[in-house]
């Protein structure tokens, strides 16, 4: 059966990676391309590229950074941050993406999403959702755009549901409030929104510990769980990742070079 | 000295598959990525991709008369299709309210289907995108070296029906065992992404490249 995903995420800005706290307060990680092979010898089983400035400079760096990466990397890639074009998803396929993420662009424009999926199929975009909970009674989440900066009263579970239907193939879910504060993802958030969509989800935000990330798939029900600072930092490899999920009782790829 | 042309008919990125090709070609072999009938008729080996619609698929390859070409070289030499490039092969898809498709191994396309589960009874997601094992039937030289149950990357909604059992090179657990290897003659065909299956799918791209269009073992 199909395994539950382990991904690590590399924000860049300016051709470095950084990490920042709540999206604030960045600090440097290192370059990308030495940082994307580590992880790839780990057995990571994707790599997701966020450019987190998203200016048109940083976006030429991005590029050259994915060219390098896929050129010795040969899992599966995505890229997200300031996608707004079809021509900027051409340019990061071109450039060796296998998937991008849309996040800003979607909520100014959903129809972007259609037209996205129609011109080069579902299986490469990535709707990402940022959200925030806004009220416990009832619960309700909404959906946050310019790294959490800017509300748009939109409901974050409704959002989903819209973003699948016009086309996403897979949902990349961050939460806003548990970003960078490792304190494990939305479970809550996770899970509702798990439920409401056919599609692959990924949880993000939050994670500090090993016990966060299987927590996202067996109480999240999610498909797949994105962390960045743990790994970078080395204060975990992925194959303790691994090893401590499938203890955990979840389905993870066990061997991932051959002998 | 392998030349391999890898079909470029527009449906999704073949920079991937171009890059893993190169990295386990040896010294003298040539990777072409190419949509022209000749360059396709000449190479030694043939990569037939492709990510996205059946219908668009079918179009496509019309527009550039590769129809015939793939028809051609689908009888002469050592030719893999992946994912899209594999479901084309057979006669017919359920995709896009039902289409024709190349007919050169008999069976036809199908949707998973909705409300699929898994045996605990909890629902599985569609697309079945992530990484899955795949469990070799028979021997194949394409194998060699890829032990049974090795994970492989997928990204499909739809899975082939092969007519004949003995076309069946593997199967992978969604739901229910669903084929995702075929062998023919000259033909392989995957439904997994061997470029996105970090060693165990260059290793597999490595023997495609040693192949001789036969059963006879590769000699490495």
């Amino acid at each position: 059966m199909l395994a539950k995903r382990i991904i690590p995420c590399l924000d860049v800005d300016a051709g470095r990676v950084v990490k920042g706290v709540r999206f604030l307060d960045i600090q440097d990680a290192g370059d990308p391309v030495e940082i994307a092979r580590r992880y790839d010898q780990e057995g990571a089983d994707e790599l997701t590229f966020l450019d987190i400035t998203a200016s048109a400079d940083n976006r030429d760096t991005l590029v050259h950074v994915v060219e390098r990466v896929a050129g010795e990397v040969f899992i599966p890639l995505t890229v997200g941050g300031g996608i707004r074009t079809l021509d900027d998803i051409r340019r990061m396929l071109n450039a060796g993406a296998d998937k991008v993420s849309i996040n800003t662009a979607a909520v100014h424009n959903p129809q972007f999403v259609h037209e996205a999926a129609e011109r080069f199929g579902s299986q490469c975009i990535v709707v990402a959702i940022d959200a925030k909970q806004v009220s416990t009674t009832p619960p309700r989440w909404e959906i946050f755009t310019h790294g959490g900066r800017k509300p748009t009263g939109l409901d974050a579970i409704d959002w989903a549901r819209k973003m699948v239907a016009l086309g996403a193939g897979e949902i990349l879910l961050t939460s806003m409030d548990r970003d960078g504060t490792r304190q494990g993802f939305d479970l809550e958030l996770t899970r509702r929104v798990s439920e409401a969509v056919t599609v692959p989800v990924i949880a993000s935000g939050g994670v500090g510990t090993l016990d966060h990330l299987a927590d996202g798939v067996t109480l999240g029900k999610a498909d797949a769980v994105l962390a960045a600072s743990i790994f970078h930092f080395a204060e975990y490899t992925l194959q303790q990742a691994r090893q401590h999920l499938s203890g955990r009782g979840v389905r993870v790829r066990t061997s991932t070079t051959l002998p | 000295m392998s030349t391999v042309a890898v079909i470029d008919y527009g449906m999704g990125n073949l920079h991937s598959i171009a890059k893993a090709l190169q990295r386990v070609a040896d010294a003298p072999d040539q990777v072409i990525v190419t949509h022209e009938g000749d360059a396709i008729r000449q190479a030694s080996h043939v990569v037939f991709p492709g990510v996205g619609a059946m219908r668009d698929c079918m179009a496509r390859l019309g527009e550039l008369a590769l129809i015939d070409v793939i028809r051609e070289v689908s009888r002469q030499k050592p030719l893999l299709g992946i994912c899209l490039g594999m479901q084309a092969l057979l006669d017919h898809s359920e995709e896009n309210d039902g289409i024709d498709c190349l007919g050169i191994i008999p069976g036809t396309v199908r949707h998973f289907g909705k409300d699929l589960t898994d045996i605990a009874g909890s629902a599985l997601k569609i697309p079945h995108m992530g990484w899955n094992q795949v469990n070799p039937v028979g021997e194949h030289p394409l194998w060699q070296g890829v032990p049974p149950g090795s994970w492989f990357y997928f990204v499909h909604s739809y899975h082939v029906c092969p007519s004949d059992k003995a076309d069946q090179a593997a199967t992978t657990d969604y739901s229910f065992p669903f084929t995702s290897a075929l062998a023919r003659d000259n033909l392989f065909a995957v439904q997994f992404h061997p470029e996105k299956s970090q060693s165990a799918g260059l290793r597999l791209l490595a023997n495609f490249l040693a192949w001789d269009g036969t059963r006879n073992p590769l000699s490495t």
